[in-house]
């Protein structure tokens, strides 16, 4: 059991943090402040060769996996969350190309997500399906050489600035998860527009809006995997990034505690620096443990993966990486924010935003709630293996 | 023990509630955006006498006791909290050192306009050095003659920017320290030397604004001393401890609103082919949300009662700020979840609340301190 990361994995995530100190912490408020997506961190990105870091060297990525790419978003979460999300995309776009992709696939869209030339986006959440998602309605009827598209995806991440859209739909009406395709859009297509750009409590980076698709006229060679059988694709693609999100949290929670801190150690209340008060010593120490007992979750979740492994076997320990590190990013901002006491409320100071951003990280991608049914349903049908 | 809610005050919280769900409620995306309350929202609070619940009827005010006071702060509770505390500084930590301490002269020039909303009140004690550390004081106040003259920036004053008069509580004898060197004094906007510094941004509380108020040779007439010279520190408490109970009665009918929005909720939504209501994980945060309303409910009310008997509850006072407020914390935690993904979108008002109950557990005395004032009370009773 080898707890050291690799020469090329500490390279990268050094980098990562340099960049993250260096480029993204000063424009995180803000972006905030703003809501502008940052298209400069994005090119920052490029630059450093991040784009395609989960990907294999054969279509331009930099061969680092899940782990490396949970590296980078942990580095960059540290000071900048919507930035985070914005690495996290590059993988959430392309995973149905991984899982189920044809050579032609592979080659357009996940080159370009890492040549930085095309940004992707993953539809699947309508008004009507979030936790449920094989209640989803948009329907794909073929017609001829082309698929049909009917439907409205809402919640989506990176919508507005996407080039091609991930898109699951119904091509078995009555058939449950068992009549769910997914299809690539490229943007521009007649019958794909952009819908509600939604206002939100904090990420406010990246956008998220509806994508409304009007008798989309696809291509067939724009399926993705087998028809009726995406639903598989769709949880290996979510199942593959559950770490990623979780690293999201584990990246906040840190840069959350290591800025106040260093705020309690200048900080002076009842003759001492605040850190030399029992009490806030001890709530530090409660957020550490947390954040340690997170990283190797997380850590331990991204080799899954990158063992090739993204199944309904072993889907608990996404889930437990998930629901553990985003719960603990929302306990750690609130704890972190405590530390400043009134300082922590005002926008001069970052904690109060890490503390909005924190809170969609239990929602997201699968809530705390339907982590804990996958984990449940390992416990009682004995998939949970102590490996 | 009897915990019958007169008739009298049922009805002024049906017509409290009316107001605050049926017309200010309609605002709440407006004073979100804007960051400031519309007039007539306040004007209509005016004539319901709703600033002057404090202060007594011989000065034009409701004079409802503690008691009645929570039961209006419940109502008031449900609105959004930007626009709440405009008022309920005003009629808590804003008047009750002038209530309580101030000579007839002094009650008579400012409860009459407090209490019809004319003059809005606040409470400066918070430094940039003097947080929860609250005898750090740098303010001073030097006697010249028939003057006081003040010097200091006190910060994070909520109704900083509209406040007509500042209850501040200044240094007169550094050697003292707090133990009888502190004074009180009541400073007017137009009081030479006195203006309004910085106006924070902050995470939530919209509409309400929190500013710097800075003391520059600022001239204060004798008269403005508020209670003895030296009883500052004690004044203070004693206007923060009054403060608590009310904080707590405003975090309840915050934490009331989202279980009616949440149940509403949650038996609309359906997922999986069924109203999430039906789902047990569901019912189980509905029923904590419930439980715990209700301990800081009862918990309120009783301390509140325990006010107007005349007991000291210095320590209650406390458990009740501290208890309530982070219930609230967990409730408005709860219905981010309930409502899931649209929990976090700024259509719905529940990240709005989530983002208003943050600072419920910070000021009027950290929860931190709030477990240090308990302790030291039980430490004192248990000796």
């Amino acid at each position: 059991m080898d707890f050291d990361l690799s020469d090329e994995l500490r390279l990268m995530r050094d980098t990562v943090r340099r960049l993250a100190r260096d480029r993204i912490a000063p424009r995180a408020a803000e972006i905030d402040e703003t809501g502008e997506y940052p298209e400069d961190i994005f090119q920052a990105f490029k630059e450093a060769g991040l784009l395609g870091l989960c990907h294999s060297e054969e279509y331009g990525g930099a061969g680092l996996g899940t782990l490396g790419l949970c590296l980078a978003v942990e580095e960059v979460a540290k000071y900048c969350c919507a930035s985070g999300l914005m690495l996290l995309l590059t993988k959430l776009s392309t995973a149905a190309f991984i899982y189920g992709g044809t050579e032609a696939q592979k080659r357009k869209y996940i080159r370009g997500t890492c040549e930085g030339t095309r940004r992707g986006c993953f539809c699947l959440t309508e008004p009507g399906a979030g936790s449920d998602a094989a209640s989803i309605s948009t329907r794909a009827e073929r017609k001829g050489d082309f698929y049909v598209l009917n439907g409205t995806k809402c919640f989506i991440s990176g919508a507005p600035v996407a080039d091609f859209f991930v898109v699951a739909a119904k091509t078995k009406a009555e058939a449950g998860h068992k009549g769910v395709s997914v299809f690539v859009i490229d943007r521009g297509t007649p019958g794909l527009s952009i819908g509600k750009i939604e206002r939100k409590m904090g990420v406010k980076g990246v956008p998220v809006s509806e994508v409304i698709l009007e008798d989309c006229r696809v291509p067939a060679e724009n399926l993705v995997g087998v028809e009726n059988e995406g639903f598989k694709l769709v949880m290996s693609s979510l199942n593959s990034v559950r770490p990623v999100v979780a690293a999201r949290g584990l990246g906040l929670a840190q840069g959350a505690l290591q800025y106040a801190v260093e705020y309690t150690r200048q900080r002076q209340a009842f003759g001492k620096r605040l850190c030399d008060h029992q009490g806030l010593r001890w709530s530090m120490a409660e957020m550490a443990m947390e954040i340690e007992a997170a990283r190797w979750l997380v850590y331990r979740a991204a080799k899954i993966v990158d063992e090739g492994h993204a199944g309904k076997e072993v889907a608990h320990y996404f889930s437990i990486a998930k629901a553990y590190a985003s719960e603990v990013a929302v306990r750690t901002a609130h704890r972190a924010l405590q530390l400043l006491g009134g300082y922590g409320y005002m926008k001069d100071y970052p904690l109060e935003r890490f503390y909005r951003d924190a809170r969609q990280l239990m929602i997201v991608e699968g809530t705390s709630e339907i982590q804990r049914e996958i984990i449940s349903r390992a416990i009682v049908d004995g998939t949970l293996n102590w490996l | 023990m009897d915990f019958t809610v007169s008739e009298e005050m049922q009805a002024m919280k049906r017509t409290v509630r009316e107001f605050v769900d049926g017309e200010v409620d309609t605002y709440a995306r407006q004073i979100e955006e804007e960051d400031r309350v519309p007039e007539h929202l306040l004007q209509k609070a005016r004539e319901m006498g709703l600033f002057g619940m404090s202060i007594p009827e011989e000065y034009g005010g409701l004079g409802l006791g503690m008691l009645d006071r929570c039961l209006l702060l419940e109502e008031l509770g449900r609105a959004p909290a930007g626009f709440v505390t405009v008022m309920a500084t005003n009629i808590g930590i804003g008047c009750t050192g002038i209530v309580e301490m101030g000579t007839e002269g002094q009650k008579r020039k400012y409860l009459p306009a407090m209490a019809r909303g004319e003059k809005i009140g606040a409470f400066a004690l918070t430094e940039p050095e003097a947080g929860s550390d609250a005898t750090n004081l740098k303010t001073t106040a030097v006697r010249h003659g028939d003057r006081w003259i003040i010097n200091g920036v006190k910060h994070f004053i909520t109704n900083g920017p509209i406040a007509d008069v500042v209850t501040v509580i200044a240094v007169t004898d550094r050697q003292k320290g707090a133990r009888g060197g502190f004074s009180a004094f009541l400073v007017e906007k137009g009081f030479p030397g006195f203006h309004v510094g910085t106006i924070e941004k902050k995470m939530g509380l919209r509409g309400s604004q929190t500013s710097e108020l800075i003391f520059d040779n600022c001239e204060v007439p004798a008269e403005n001393l508020l209670g003895e010279e030296g009883r500052g520190y004690a004044s203070a408490l004693r206007i923060l401890g009054k403060g608590r109970v009310g904080l707590g009665a405003r975090c309840v009918g915050a934490s009331e609103k989202l279980l009616e929005m949440c149940t509403k909720y949650a038996q609309q939504r359906v997922q999986f082919g069924k109203p999430i209501a039906t789902f047990q994980a569901i019912q189980w945060m509905l029923a904590d949300i419930a439980v715990e309303t209700a301990a800081a409910k009862a918990l309120t009310r009783q301390v509140a009662w325990m006010i107007d008997q005349g007991y000291r509850c210095i320590k209650e006072a406390a458990m009740v700020k501290l208890f309530a407020s982070e219930v609230l914390g967990r409730v408005a935690d709860r219905a981010v979840q309930i409502y899931g993904g649209m929990g976090y979108m700024k259509d719905f008002p529940i990240e709005r609340f989530y983002r208003d109950a943050r600072i419920t557990r910070i000021y009027e005395g950290t929860n931190e301190i709030q477990r240090l004032v308990v302790a030291g009370e039980l430490l004192k009773e248990f000796a």
